[in-house]
């Protein structure tokens, strides 16, 4: 639970920097996806078969825990209390259950582009490689050509209840934090009263910086901040059109 | 029947050696054939039943509780004497053996008191090795504290919790016996008579309590080590489970019960708050060091008090009467138990007492807070404060505590001789339960000591000698099924049966309040002779009541705590007259016993050497007689008998 | 004081258990939680009904026997108090108090609030303990040990083995009793040689009797009569990973 849990814990953070770089701007975050991409495809591919299987033993693990827990109380109190367990504490579960539903629906969106009406790969043109301001090109001179990251992101947000969700996904996942990243430590066995706090502190903080640095992106979408310049008329006016037959 | 203490030859500091060497040995691979009964799982009998499994004797223990964790040995908090003189203050063994004896008022054998002291300084060093975490200094060595009764400092402590973690060591390592196979342990399960087999104690029988089968279990030999007898007063700082049946079957099959009158009344107990009580908490006595005890001059004040009309804070400094700084200037408030418990009762008879039940007096803290500041009251007593806060409801730094004396410990217990060996062959008894150490006064700190010293230092050499003595063709030879088993089982279940069958009105738990206050009021902490000849009758009456009229609810076959209550209360009302009988009979004044003809013109109490040197040990001899009693001489050669005296 | 109380009532393991209401008109406000149930066991007894049957010894907060689940809390609402402890006075007049036993499957009802804890006798059979053989220790002073590492040990060792930390954490686990017992020995020098085989026996006896898993709720910590610190299992946890880890590249068996 708990290596499994560092895993995924820096991996959140990897992955809220590199979308941070939105902010930085277009051409930033596609070259930022096109390296990414580019990774030999055994690497590429290891890392996200590694990413799941993290997931998939987190998951198993918790629903060993919860197995094993029902199975030692048989019966329960006809009166409940308790005493100090934190929210984050006692709703691990419910969380869980809600960010993998989450993590489902946003590979399908984003990765895999397969979520109906938001297949990117058939709306989106492919933009030139930009890099330190000066386009990449390819040996025939020709620039290079990626995929618009940072389109199918603003794209995405604009949708209200993709970014609603979204921004509910990522409050759900720094409570999950809280709470995981103190029990980390626990379980390794690194903590002693005098860390307690500091931990604790860590652990929110943590919560926090994720929720923040996720949240802002779909936020600045939707007020406007980030906007898509890069997308064109027709693309623009078919996902509205779209989402309208979706909605249907 | 004469009574032979065995006590070995030679100078009293060679006796133990002297008989290490002597007594008889059981070859290793013998001792795998022998079956050795322990009965009780505190320090003696943990101990006791740990050492001799390692040994490899095979042995099966019993406890009433769920866990031998929780035997009352764990309750007791001050700490465990050693003569390690790890202070460089003058300690020795002799020093300790010495300042046991005195203390005890000169009613103790010496030879065993001296062993006692001898093999003090091992069990420090056996617990350590188990990991009790005695205090230590910053340097990483022992720490010690002085405690009543002795001018040097020689008592290890773990907080205030030293029973607690004693005990722990003794069950841990009785755990790992349990563990390898060694010793087979049965929790929840009540010894409820001996068996005999060729005037031998070859086995028990016992009660499972969940599910009340009656069980037989035979041995080579018996232990008791089941505790004392203090809740025969019904409230005492005992636990609630704790009772004398063991002792009493024991006593009943033929083992002699030495000095039952001797108790101890502990001056620093929290008040009772009225007829609901159950039990009564001890706190440490040190909180004498800094409290001033008294109570108001005049019974009106007292009255007003009790009534809440007055509150104590505003009883001027004349109309209080620091009883014991006037009676004992240069002890004051440090009196020793015996004495401040009754200078407290007299204060309460003579109307003075405060307490809604007029039962108590003041422990008043509020000059060493002007004193020391709270801050450094609070950092000696907080916890003991926050305690008598929880329980009382009263917060001590405003307003005084109250106390009052309450019963503690049982000197008396089975007669042994200096195998720890009672009057019936194969039966030992060590810890409480046995009579041996402390004579008429325990000092503190002394009954841990004593437990573990029967149960780790002496019981696993003469359960050895006694095992040797009878030869490897007897071993593992008597089984259950003999006759004996059969008879005693059968007087077992009759008991029980007619417990469950008299179908009377009133419930054990109120038969044992009245046996208590009769005790308490005639046998407590003053007794007189036509008191003592009217609790007799009294208790007599209340026995033949008891057997007409309780009431037992539930069945023999379940887990039926007011059955369990209803026979130790029955043993109680055997034993209560016991111990007034004894008491009637020693006709002098020592230690825990008080005898109102027996006192100085000042109150104090005066023993008589000439005619009560002895100690005074029971045979039961039937039902309806009178039991005999014997004496066992009592020689000091080491420690002359000298008045006490705390003025 | 007047109550209203609701006791769970099972006569025996077999059968199945409910809440009863029973009514209280004179209880003291000094009397301790037991004497309360004492005082109305009289009045069952004295109605020709079966009395509650419940765990208690020393009533001084000590022995651990005592066992009562208060309003859905063990030991009921006091910190750092265990039922025996816990006074009247704490309970409002007229107030309605639902008594339930520890909640456990290792902890099988006996009866009404009986419960079976031998499950934590087996966990200490397993490692709980120092080999020491009566008779073969070194003298006490040998072995200088600083004094904050025996306060800490002090500190696990004051574990009473009520069984309340298995009883509040809501995945039954016994892991708060268990690792107060293995940082007691584990910290001391005399500790040390048995200290993985410790830590890997007794976890492997505490999984083996059946308590749930921890998931660092902390309520243990909270209703423990002790205050036995969550540090301990961070201790045990340490210990236990540090063992494994040696016992699979040692040539040595633990």
């Amino acid at each position: 639970m708990a290596l499994t849990g560092l895993v995924l814990v820096l991996f959140v953070l990897g992955h809220m920097g590199g979308n941070l770089l939105i902010f930085a701007g277009q051409d930033a975050i596609n070259a930022y996806a096109y390296q990414l991409h580019s990774l030999p495809a055994p690497v590429l591919w290891g890392i996200r078969a590694f990413l799941l299987v993290c997931v998939g033993l987190h998951i198993w693990m918790a629903v060993l825990l919860t197995l094993a827990s029902r199975k030692a109380r048989p019966e329960d109190y006809r009166q409940k209390a308790t005493v100090q367990a934190t929210y984050a504490s006692r709703t691990m579960r419910m969380s869980g259950v809600i960010l993998l539903s989450f993590i489902i629906f946003h590979i399908a969106h984003y990765t895999a582009r397969i979520i109906p009406g938001k297949e990117y790969n058939t709306q989106l043109t492919e933009v030139p490689l930009v890099q330190g301001g000066e386009t990449m090109l390819k040996q025939s001179g020709d620039p290079i050509m990626t995929f618009d990251v940072y389109t199918m992101m603003v794209a995405g947000f604009q949708v209200w209840w993709v970014s609603l969700f979204y921004i509910i996904a990522v409050g759900l996942l720094c409570l999950h934090l809280t709470h995981g990243v103190t029990s980390m430590f626990q379980t390794i066995g690194l903590r002693n009263k005098r860390w307690e706090n500091r931990l604790n502190r860590l652990a929110l903080a943590y919560g926090w910086i994720i929720f923040l640095g996720f949240a802002a992106i779909p936020t600045a979408v939707l007020i406007g901040i980030l906007d898509a310049p890069a997308l064109t008329a027709s693309v623009a006016a078919e996902i509205p059109t779209q989402i309208a037959t979706l909605e249907k | 029947m004469k009574l032979d203490a065995k006590i070995p030859e030679g100078p009293l500091s060679e006796k133990w050696a002297n008989h290490k060497f002597k007594i008889k040995l059981v070859n290793p691979s013998n001792r795998r054939k022998y079956k050795v009964i322990v009965v009780g799982s505190g320090l003696a009998g943990g101990a006791a039943a740990a050492s001799l499994a390692e040994m490899g004797y095979n042995v099966s223990c019993f406890c009433y509780q769920d866990s031998p964790r929780r035997a009352h040995s764990i309750a007791a908090q001050g700490g465990i004497n050693a003569a390690k003189n790890y202070q460089n203050d003058g300690d020795s063994v002799h020093r300790l053996f010495y300042d046991t004896v005195k203390g005890g008022d000169y009613r103790a054998r010496e030879a065993n008191v001296y062993r006692l002291a001898e093999v003090s300084t091992s069990i420090i060093d056996q617990c350590v090795a188990q990991g009790v975490p005695f205090a230590r200094e910053y340097g990483g060595l022992l720490a010690n504290r002085s405690f009543g009764g002795a001018q040097v400092s020689r008592t290890f402590y773990a907080r205030g919790q030293t029973g607690q973690q004693l005990l722990l060591g003794a069950y841990s390592a009785l755990s790992r016996q349990i563990g390898l196979g060694q010793v087979k342990m049965y929790n929840r399960h009540e010894m409820l008579d001996v068996v005999k087999v060729d005037g031998h104690a070859k086995g028990i029988i016992v009660r499972n309590l969940m599910t009340g089968t009656i069980e037989r279990h035979a041995a080579d030999c018996v232990i008791l080590a089941t505790g004392g007898y203090g809740n025969v007063f019904f409230l005492s700082t005992n636990a609630q489970g704790c009772n004398v049946t063991a002792a009493q079957r024991a006593y009943k099959r033929g083992a002699l019960f030495a000095n039952p009158c001797f108790t101890q009344i502990h001056p620093t107990c929290i008040p009772v708050h009225g007829d609901q009580q159950s039990k009564l908490t001890l706190m440490s006595e040190s909180l004498r060091n800094d409290g001033r005890i008294w109570v108001p001059k005049d019974a009106e004040t007292a009255k007003k008090i009790r009534e809440g009309n007055l509150e104590p804070n505003s009883v001027p400094e004349e109309g209080r009467d620091y009883f014991l700084e006037r009676k004992y200037p240069s002890f004051g408030n440090l009196a020793p138990r015996d004495i401040s418990s009754r200078a407290a009762k007299e204060a309460c008879d003579a109307g003075l007492g405060v307490a809604k039940t007029g039962l108590g007096v003041f422990l008043d803290f509020r000059d060493s807070i002007i004193r020391e500041g709270k801050q450094t009251i609070k950092e000696r007593y907080g916890n003991l404060f926050d305690m008598y806060q929880c329980i009382s409801g009263d917060n001590p730094y405003e307003t005084p505590m109250m106390i009052f004396p309450a019963v503690h410990y049982t000197m008396g217990g089975l007669w042994v001789d200096y195998n720890l060996e009672t009057t019936v062959p194969g039966l030992f008894a060590a810890g409480e339960a046995n009579f041996s150490d402390h004579g008429a006064n325990r000092l503190g700190a002394s009954a841990l000591m004593q437990g573990l010293a029967d149960g780790y230092f002496v019981l696993p050499y003469t359960v050895g000698n006694y095992l040797g003595e009878q030869g490897i063709a007897a071993a593992g030879k008597v089984t259950t099924d003999a006759p004996e088993f059969e008879a005693v089982e059968k007087d077992v279940r009759g008991r029980i049966d007619r417990l469950l069958s008299i179908k009377g009105t009133e419930s054990p738990r109120s038969f044992h309040k009245r046996l208590g206050q009769i005790i308490w009021d005639e046998c407590g902490m003053a007794r007189s002779k036509e008191g003592l000849e009217k609790a007799i009758e009294q208790v007599k009456a209340l026995r033949e009541e008891f057997w007409q009229n309780v009431r037992v609810p539930g069945e023999a076959d379940e887990l039926n705590p007011e059955l369990e209550r209803a026979g130790r209360v029955a043993d109680f009302m055997e034993f209560g007259e016991l111990m007034c009988r004894d008491a009637l009979m020693r006709d002098e004044s020592c230690g825990g016993h008080f005898r109102v003809e027996h006192q100085t013109d000042e109150g104090e109490a005066v023993r008589d050497d000439e005619n009560f040197a002895f100690v005074g040990a029971w045979q039961y001899v039937g039902e309806s007689e009178a039991p005999t009693l014997h004496k066992e001489p009592l020689i000091f050669e080491a420690a002359k008998p000298s008045v006490r005296s705390y003025k | 004081m007047k109550l209203t109380l609701k006791v769970w009532r099972q006569k025996n393991a077999q059968t199945k258990g409910r809440l009863e209401t029973y009514v209280l008109d004179s209880v003291s406000k000094d009397s301790s939680f037991l004497e309360m149930l004492d005082i109305l066991n009289e009045q069952l007894i004295a109605d020709g009904e079966v009395p509650i049957a419940f765990d208690h010894d020393c009533r001084e907060g000590i022995c651990g026997a005592c066992s009562l689940t208060i309003n859905g809390i063990p030991h009921g609402p006091d910190r750092a108090t265990t039922a025996c402890q816990l006074h009247m006075r704490r309970f409002k007049d007229g107030e309605t108090i639902t008594i339930e036993p520890w909640r456990a499957k290792p902890f099988p009802v006996i009866k009404d609030l009986v419960t079976d804890r031998s499950a934590f006798d087996d966990i200490m059979q397993a490692g709980g303990f120092i080999t020491a053989r009566t008779g073969s220790a070194i003298d006490a002073n040998e072995i200088a040990i600083p004094k904050d590492d025996s306060d800490y040990a002090m500190d696990a060792a004051a574990c009473i083995g009520c069984g309340a930390c298995v009883a509040a954490c809501k995945n039954a686990s016994a892991m708060l009793f268990t690792s107060a017992k293995v940082a007691h020995l584990n910290s001391l020098p005399q500790g040390k040689p048995e200290k993985d085989r410790r830590v890997l026996a007794m976890v492997g006896a505490m999984d083996e009797a059946g308590f749930g898993s921890c998931t660092n709720y902390g309520e243990c910590s909270a209703v423990c009569p002790k205050e036995i610190s969550l540090d301990m299992i961070a201790q045990m946890n340490r210990d236990y990973l540090t063992a494994k880890v040696k016992t699979f590249f040692s040539q040595k068996s633990a």
